[in-house]
């Protein structure tokens, strides 16, 4: 095979079983690689009902097929794919730097992890030499310090190191698990998985060649693409970077904030990617193999947090500014810090903490029950005392909050459901959705539960191209639509970022994967594979009794609480009648049941038929 | 016959460069055949998220690596100032390698002799690849004495806090 390593890595940390086998054109054709391929694993190597922390449940490691290529964001990537501690149901991340090429070159398309090591332990892969090492002295390290240490004690620079810190061995259900220093597998918990696993790291070093079929061809179109990078479509990325967002939804009335309270920011200027760039960004740096610059690298230059570092983009800056309604970016930054040496989501870390701060204003949480942090909105030093206390699950409510926001609520109890902003689980990412209703019906039905790169569905609403203040019959297919196209990019695992440079998109896309597997694709094909993908992520969510109609809802905040803003959006929010025609719409653009469950036909259609025996046993009201 | 002071060499602008080893691929795939970045004539160096940068062979004049070898297996081009190695008499020692201020002699993963930057005289390119690849145009093909001009207008330009450009 080409680009293709050919080659599936067992590791059972229960035995210390480590063994390989061949992985299939048949299965990389009709899965492609990174998440299609990492669902199809996870199904056939889980157990229905098992608990996302127990042994049983596989963690996979994923490459795609451009993985160690030097085709640009697709040749540094890799994913990880496993049921989801935050939802029960899929849980997904990609994630791209320069871990993801060693990983191939090292000779393996994926790992599946599955058993429990007795002790800390950390993943050594050097090329064919797979080790299970003895990391007891890394406990509670941070990221980085956990990166570097193994590279130094392994004795080489270029070794690369996937890894998670505290969060994620103390089991918070949104631990990420990060590689070079701040690139992150950040949503749906997998760092807790990784944890529960005792599994504080993945190292790899490859040193194999990866060969692509048509090397002159590849060569050109990489060089195209190349080209295209440094044109408009990726403009936003290399100048103001996503923070550009900030203005652009706060004129929107779209911009959450005080945990979907409000609509627009009052502060927003002050945490505006303008002013971030002005004054914090030192550089704009980039992944491996890349012809874009998205990383913008800022650095506190004085005041109590003087030379915090790192890396800023919209989410997180959203979530634990405007959210939480902070408008110090020295404190945001200096957040964004401590959430990647802790390793934790940083979307849900700042819903987790606005959560916290409507409960605290709203007297369902009290000053003694948060160790006297004074939690209300506005207070940086409080958002950063908090993240510490979650990071290490110190006290009752940062032990609480480091279970996510759905379960934090049960475990506070009273009306603190009410602020809970989550989606099957997952916590909200930075749109208000009250106000892009597109989005609140792409969102509730991710598999991944509330995500904007499962379908993008904040596009349409964002850009203008409908009435964002209603859903109507139309939307189901625009989120059909982009779901197969969103899959296919996160299983040849290119950037999103760079979804702008397939001028040609499926055409694009299928030539990228023939020139560098040699496998015949058609743009029919890839379209197929990807709503293959996505009734298969809906099958698993389906069979662990997380997958129908009663599952994809909206925050209660979303559906109960009108924008209080001035504005056009003024008295805005998404009553349940819309909403319910919305779902019809969208189930019947991807011929599904009434109640979201995909037919026999459709899943004869996209090649699942043998997993029908789910969707049937669901319709007849098991799971 | 060129002289000594007009060799060029590749180099990166500490200011530009991001580390992102697009030259590492452009190398391997130029002068390999394949994408391996052990296999490259350049390598990037990411210290941390500001502190990058690519380094390859700067055809010194009186090369150590050459000085250090026991088997007489390198030696300098006089008008490229390339770095050429005789891979029947190289048996793979390294002390070149440790020889090398820059870390641009590498061993060859598959061959067990040390390579080094050909300026891609030796493939159908006949110009340095990873110049022509940097998305950040980090990379130059230059001359000692070109490289200090441009510090030296640099410098100058800064005292005078001037926006004209050099003629």
């Amino acid at each position: 095979m080409y680009a293709y390593a050919g080659k599936i890595l067992r590791v059972d940390l229960t035995t210390g079983k480590i063994s390989t086998e061949p992985l299939t054109e048949e299965l990389a054709k009709q899965y492609i690689g990174g998440i299609g391929l990492g669902i199809k694993l996870l199904m056939d190597n889980s157990k229905p009902g098992t608990d996302a922390y127990d042994p049983d449940n596989p963690l996979i490691y994923m490459t795609g097929p451009l993985s160690g290529t030097m085709g640009p964001t697709g040749g540094n990537s890799y994913a990880v794919v496993s049921k989801s501690p935050a939802t029960g149901g899929i849980g997904n991340g990609e994630s791209h730097g320069f871990f993801g090429p060693d990983f191939k070159r090292a000779g393996y398309d994926a790992i599946i992890i599955t058993g429990k090591a007795p002790k800390l332990s950390y993943l050594w892969i050097d090329d064919d030499k797979v080790q299970i090492m003895d990391a007891e002295h890394l406990k509670h390290f941070t990221v980085y310090q956990t990166d570097k240490t193994i590279r130094q004690e392994l004795g080489d620079f270029y070794i690369r190191v996937s890894a998670i810190g505290e969060a994620g061995e103390k089991l918070c259900r949104f631990a990420a698990i990060i590689n070079d220093e701040f690139r992150a597998i950040g949503r749906s918990g997998m760092g807790g998985v990784m944890g529960s696993k005792n599994l504080k790291a993945v190292a790899v070093r490859g040193t194999k060649d990866v060969n692509v079929a048509d090397m002159p061809k590849f060569r050109e179109f990489v060089k195209l693409i190349y080209e295209r990078m440094k044109g408009p479509a990726t403009k936003k990325y290399k100048t103001l970077g996503t923070p550009e967002n900030v203005l652009v939804l706060n004129s929107l009335s779209a911009l959450a904030t005080r945990n979907w309270t409000n609509a627009t920011f009052e502060g927003a200027n002050k945490v505006s990617g303008e002013y971030l760039n002005e004054h914090y960004v030192k550089k704009i740096v980039g992944c491996a193999t890349c012809g874009m610059r998205c990383d913008h690298i800022a650095v506190v230059p004085e005041g109590p947090y003087k030379g915090s570092i790192s890396r800023l983009e919209f989410e997180c800056l959203w979530s634990m500014g405007p959210l939480c309604g902070v408008d110090r970016l020295d404190a945001i930054i200096e957040a964004m810090r401590i959430v990647n040496e802790y390793g934790m989501d940083g979307i849900s870390i700042g819903v987790v903490v606005a959560f916290a701060m409507d409960c605290y204003e709203h007297g369902v949480i009290t000053k003694e029950q948060t160790d006297g942090i004074e939690l209300n909105f506005g207070n940086a030093e409080a958002l950063i005392a908090i993240i510490h206390k979650i990071g290490k699950r110190e006290g009752w409510l940062g032990n609480a909050l480091a279970e996510g926001v759905a379960k934090a609520a049960e475990i506070i109890g009273g009306d603190a459901y009410k602020y809970a902003c989550h989606i099957k689980g997952l916590e909200l990412p930075g749109y208000d959705l009250r106000t892009l209703k597109t989005a609140a019906l792409g969102f509730s039905v991710s598999f991944r539960g509330a995500c904007h790169l499962r379908n993008g569905a904040y596009s349409p609403d964002v850009k203008g191209k409908v009435n964002r203040f209603k859903i109507e019959a139309g939307r189901g297919k625009m989120i059909t639509d982009e779901s197969k196209m969103y899959n296919i990019i996160d299983s040849l695992i290119v950037c999103k970022f760079s979804r702008g440079t397939y001028y040609d998109g499926w055409k694009d896309l299928a030539n990228y994967y023939t020139l560098a597997t040699g496998i015949p694709m058609t743009v029919e094909e890839m379209a197929l594979a990807g709503d293959r993908i996505e009734n298969l992520a809906r099958l698993f969510n389906i069979r662990e009794g997380k997958g129908t109609r009663k599952n994809d809802t909206l925050p209660w905040k979303i559906k109960n609480v009108p924008v209080p803003d001035e504005g056009p959006a003024k008295g805005v929010c998404v009553n349940e009648e819309e909403f319910q025609v919305g779902l019809a719409d969208y189930y019947a653009s991807r011929g599904w049941s009434p109640e979201g469950i995909p037919t026999v036909e459709k899943l004869k259609e996209v090649g699942l038929g043998d997993l029908a025996y789910i969707a049937e046993k669901a319709e007849q009201g098991g799971n | 016959m060129v002289r000594p002071q007009d060799r060029k060499f590749v180099t990166a602008d500490p200011e530009k460069c991001i580390g992102c080893v697009v030259c590492e691929y452009a190398c391997s795939m130029v002068n390999e055949n394949t994408f391996n970045p052990n296999k490259s004539r350049i390598r990037a160096m990411r210290m941390g998220p500001l502190t990058n940068l690519a380094v390859t062979c700067r055809h010194c004049e009186d090369p150590a690596c050459v000085a250090a070898c026991p088997k007489d297996a390198l030696s300098q081009e006089e008008n490229s100032g390339i770095i050429r190695v005789d891979e029947n008499a190289c048996n793979g020692c390294g002390w070149c390698i440790a020889a090398c201020q820059f870390g641009a002699m590498n061993m060859h993963p598959e061959k067990k002799v040390v390579f080094t930057c050909n300026s891609c005289t030796d493939n159908p390119d006949k110009e340095p690849q990873c110049v022509k690849w940097c998305p950040e145009e980090a990379l130059t093909f230059v001359t000692a004495e070109q490289l200090a001009q441009k510090s030296r207008q640099k410098a100058v330009q800064n005292l005078f806090q001037t926006a004209e450009t050099p003629k």
